[in-house]
């Protein structure tokens, strides 16, 4: 087990370094260059000139790369020219540690919960409980989180005047305190992701019921219970955690759109705010960050995978 | 032999039948049955806005802005008075079409490297492949994003961006299929008889994956209009004033307190339409395996 650990560090290592250069390509394309971008109104032939010295834009492109690389592995993500001055290390931090409290918090969320209901609708198939779980995780997955955010404010803020519709909350106050603006933004978060979990949940239940092994154990009398925890949960979960992986990468670019309607001061909407405002350092960084933060979570959930099935684990 | 292109009035008879064979398979299902009625509903919704709508969709009205829904404008309308339903039934047209076209181009893309890959094989197909995997470790939304950014918003380039962010799963899809036909014996034959690769990839390989490929083409529709709609939300799709469900979702946004069918209705439609192409796409998978 330990060489294929060893061997999925390495490829995702790479996989990184080949993002790195994917998104530097794509975002030396743009036109107009940093220091027009910097200079703004004030630029002249000359200071244009000098500004791009200064910056090192006349040195070939992969003296530029490397020069970047080398800056981030060195801790050093550069200056935001957006949020002028700012270093974009700090912001980073900064920002996804909001966004990973709601990421963290949509998962411990989600995770427990759609897998119960995808196993109840499963053992119970094709009784009404089964059926209004398809019917809801059907909708679930079809709709698009700002469509779910906007109900969700709709509902809860507006009709029934709950819970709050902003969530800009404020990381010097005590965050407990702030929990009430995280309840949406979670929710909507973690519906497709419901969805998508429970359905798979439930096909893998329904799948390993009929199989042979689980019809021995009814068969031998063993008590329902225990069928089912042992025999039909164990096997049937496995599938299931590969779709959790897969979502977990959802959540990455979902918290893109949630952070924007619900207006949270996370990593996705930093990283709108530089496109919108087309600050070169920080789409690099940001995007890097979010790439390498979704690689890292498959791979946790590779290692978790291989964990729990035993036929892997000594190949 | 000599091959004849006859297109008569029986072939093409021929070929609605069996589309109409197609369309009531899919019906059988219950999800397929449901499926088809909405997005009829939403194509003819489509054909009609094309000639008439009920009020014109970038009139103001200064008048009665920020109106509730009323006889007159049955879904209210928003902050420069133009009518909510105009406006939703007319994007219908612009999310569909963007929709469609970014699919198709993702599936032409997808399929040429898939069946590319999956036919010549050795250090081409590994070092494609790879590529599209690490292009498919980024998140959809992200990678739209960062290409959205080179080029600006816009429906092309968000067509542009479909395409790109969904071909590489498409071509997974595709070479999968190829390779699991690729010891065929026509296969053999075609070679042995001296056709070159691209005959062979393209009448003999293609017509024979079309069955995943459809359901994949289903499928990335779906994600399609989720993508382009999301797009349209954080204001990098379709521009103002042209109307575009995302867009509008946005734009109600600010008066969400004392307007919310501004908001509502576009956010309304837009899952109405996904959910029916998610019945449909889960019905042409019944079908493509057998089960209806």
């Amino acid at each position: 087990m330990l060489p294929y650990i060893f061997k999925r560090a390495v490829s995702i290592i790479i996989s990184l370094l080949v993002a790195s250069i994917i998104i530097f390509v794509i975002v030396q394309i743009l036109p107009g260059d940093v220091a027009q971008m910097i200079l703004g109104q004030y630029q002249t032939p000359e200071t244009l000139h000098q500004l791009r010295e200064s910056l090192g834009l006349y040195d070939p492109f992969y003296v530029r790369y490397v020069r970047w690389i080398s800056g981030i592995l060195k801790g050093d993500l550069g200056i935001s020219l957006s949020i002028t001055g700012c270093r974009i290390a700090d912001l980073l931090l900064d920002r996804s540690r909001n966004s990973l409290l709601l990421a963290a918090c949509a998962s411990l969320f989600v995770i427990p919960i759609s897998l119960l209901i995808g196993t109840i609708a499963g053992l119970k198939r094709d009784t009404w409980v089964d059926k209004m779980v398809s019917l809801t995780t059907m909708v679930a997955i079809s709709l698009p989180e700002f469509a779910s955010g906007i109900f969700f404010i709709l509902i809860f803020s507006l009709t029934f005047k709950l819970l709050p519709a902003m969530s800009n909350i404020d990381t010097n106050v005590d965050l407990l305190r702030q929990f009430p603006m995280l309840i949406l933004p979670i929710l909507t978060l973690s519906l497709v992701i419901l969805g998508y979990i429970a359905r798979m949940t439930r096909a893998s239940v329904i799948e390993v019921s009929s199989s042979n092994y689980v019809r021995t154990a009814v068969l031998m009398g063993l008590p329902t219970s225990n069928v089912i925890v042992k025999h039909i949960l164990r096997n049937a979960l496995l599938p299931s955690i590969t779709v959790i992986a897969m979502n977990m990468g959802w959540l990455i670019g979902g918290i893109v759109v949630v952070e924007s309607v619900f207006a949270f001061p996370g990593l996705g909407s930093l990283l709108l705010y530089g496109v919108m405002q087309r600050d070169v350092p920080l789409i690099q960084a940001s995007v890097l960050f979010a790439a390498a933060a979704y690689m890292i979570l498959n791979f946790v959930a590779d290692l978790l995978y291989l964990f729990l099935n035993p036929r892997l684990r000594n190949p | 032999m000599e091959k004849r292109n006859v297109v008569s009035v029986r072939s093409i008879l021929d070929r609605c039948l069996r589309v109409v064979g197609f369309l009531r398979r899919l019906a059988r299902s219950r999800s397929g049955l449901v499926g088809l009625l909405i997005l009829g509903l939403w194509i003819s919704i489509m054909l009609v806005t094309i000639f008439w709508t009920p009020h014109s969709t970038s009139d103001f009205h200064f008048a009665s802005r920020l109106q509730p829904p009323s006889l007159k404008f049955p879904f209210g309308t928003d902050k420069f008075g133009r009518d909510v339903l105009s406006r939703v039934l007319a994007g219908c047209k612009e999310v569909i079409l963007l929709a469609l076209t970014g699919t198709l181009l993702a599936v032409s893309l997808g399929t040429l490297i898939g069946l590319t890959t999956g036919y010549f094989g050795k250090w081409y197909d590994e070092i494609v492949m790879r590529f599209m995997d690490i292009f498919m470790s980024f998140p959809g939304l992200l990678m739209a994003l960062l290409v959205l950014a080179v080029l600006g918003p816009g429906w092309v380039n968000v067509i542009i961006v479909i395409g790109v962010v969904f071909s590489p799963r498409v071509a997974r899809v595709a070479r999968g299929a190829v390779l699991d036909i690729k010891n065929k014996e026509f296969l053999e034959a075609a070679k042995s008889r001296g056709e070159n690769s691209f005959y062979i990839m393209g009448i003999e390989i293609l017509p024979n994956i079309l069955g995943p490929l459809g359901v994949e083409f289903s499928v990335r529709f779906a994600y399609s209009i989720f993508l382009s709609a999301s797009l349209g939300f954080l204001g990098m799709g379709v521009q103002p004033p042209t109307p575009d469900w995302g867009l509008m979702v946005n734009e109600g946004r600010d008066f969400i307190k004392v307007a919310p069918w501004i908001a509502a209705f576009p956010a309304l439609a837009i899952a109405s339409l996904v959910i029916s192409v998610n019945l449909l796409s889960d019905a042409i998978r019944q079908l493509a395996a057998g089960e209806i």
